[in-house]
């Protein structure tokens, strides 16, 4: 057996017949292939999407007045959930010990009152754009025990934040819903995490691959027997091409097939068409909850991967 | 705790077991699929030992070289690997943004495209 010289050949090997190719792509979703890795590599990028790229959410709420009908608990949870616009690699993690500061924490308040003007009662839902980013720190105030937050300046400095500043991502999620004269006073305070620890930290409402459906026709289908076939499909993955007088059956757009075995239904089908899997094309699909952009969250993934590479070769060093 | 633990390879360095803690699968699977492609590499596994614990046992037995130096060699060609795939990555991004932006061009000046992008179904 040859020592280390095949080695090289394989990642030459591996670097051209690599191909990624973008269909779609826009500020929330993509959808690309990747040709050429294998199932364990596309697996890796999933999981490291859902799991493993951090992501800023409410960890602590801080509640000063709650007289709505939603307990304590219940909202405190909704607004984990909420999805914050804010760009994670500006910020370090923070323990529990450590304290709070600018650049590990985001602070909002929401300080709604359902109040009655005449006929209308005004602030009956309590909505995601309600709540106000504090760029200078918790406003909470201090006793002698505990200090919530200790700013060292401004976040509205902060290199790389938007121009609009830190918000939920989506202004129009109803949080909570008020009558006149309950009232709901809190401070949220958003840390760094990933989703392996809690899924309100995970960047994507859902990153999922398939692979390209592989459709063959073991025997020439024509005539009536094709125009049968290309009817069966749901998603038009047959076409009818004409050579000569003869009516033949094609695979034309194999992309679209769900796999739903219609056109191996009926007799003698499953004889005349095969469906399988191209085993090293991926079609990913990314959906972000709008922290980070699709693409970067990808490119993120990759830099994670090779972290943790890293960090077990200085460990074997 | 070490992180990463060799074990049995003290009388035999062709043959170990690597304990590496705070990982799963993620990383096990696709370290094993490198560990294969390697010629030097008879033998290579790995398992998650309890689900509750986040630690991988990967077990590598090799034709003669030391196991460690072979899965040194294969997170350098997993991170070679990922490198690539990076690149080849922004550089479609950076192909289909710039094909957008023709595309935008040319229907703002009012002349129809043929063809809707030119991403190229194989």
């Amino acid at each position: 057996m040859a020592y280390g010289v095949d080695n090289s050949l394989r990642i030459e090997d591996f670097c051209k017949n690599l191909r990624v190719e973008i269909i779609s792509m826009n500020e929330e979703d993509i959808e690309f292939d990747i040709v050429g890795i294998d199932a364990a590599i596309a697996n890796a990028f999933r999981r490291i999407l859902i799991a493993e790229v951090p992501t800023m959410a409410i960890e602590k709420v801080y509640i000063a007045n709650n007289t709505s009908v939603i307990q304590d608990e219940v909202l405190a949870h909704r607004l984990g959930l909420l999805p914050i616009k804010a760009d994670p690699r500006l910020f370090d993690y923070k323990s529990e010990e450590e304290n709070a500061n600018e650049k590990n924490t985001i602070v909002f308040k929401i300080d709604v009152v359902c109040t009655r003007k005449g006929e209308r009662v005004l602030n009956s839902s309590v909505t995601s754009d309600q709540m106000k980013w504090l760029p200078e720190g918790s406003e909470m105030p201090f006793n002698t025990m505990t200090k919530f937050t200790s700013f060292g300046s401004s976040q509205k400095n902060l290199p790389g934040l938007p121009a609009e500043g830190i918000s939920c991502q989506y202004p129009d999620i109803i949080v909570a819903k008020l009558r006149p004269g309950q009232a709901i006073e809190l401070e949220g305070h958003a840390i760094k995490g990933s989703g392996n620890i809690h899924a309100k930290w995970s960047p994507v409402a859902t990153a999922r691959y398939r692979m390209l459906p592989e459709v063959n026709l073991m025997e020439d289908i024509q005539g009536k027997l094709a125009e049968e076939l290309v009817q069966k499909c749901p998603t038009g993955v047959f076409d009818i091409e004409d050579v000569g007088t003869v009516k033949k059956a094609i695979v034309a757009r194999p992309r679209n097939c769900t796999l739903c075995r219609e056109c191996v239904r009926g007799t003698d089908w499953d004889k005349r068409v095969q469906l399988t899997r191209v085993k090293d094309h991926f079609i990913f699909t990314i959906e972000s909850t709008g922290a980070l952009r699709p693409e970067v969250l990808f490119t993120e993934a990759i830099k994670i991967l090779n972290e943790k590479c890293h960090r077990i070769i200085t460990e074997l060093s | 705790m070490a992180a990463t633990m060799e074990l049995g390879s003290e009388t035999d360095p062709r043959n170990a077991t690597f304990s590496i803690s705070d990982e799963d699968h993620t990383l096990g699977n696709s370290l094993r699929f490198v560990l294969n492609k390697d010629p030097r590499v008879a033998f290579c596994g790995y398992s998650v030992p309890h689900p509750s614990e986040t630690r991988i046992n990967v077990r590598v037995q090799t034709t003669g070289v030391p196991a460690r130096d072979v899965l040194k060699d294969a997170l350098n060609d997993l991170m070679a690997m990922n490198q690539h795939v990076s690149t080849t990555f922004n550089r479609a991004v950076e192909t289909f943004k710039a094909n957008q932006g023709v595309n935008e061009l040319s229907m703002k000046s009012g002349v129809t495209s043929q063809h809707s992008g030119s991403v190229k179904k194989p």
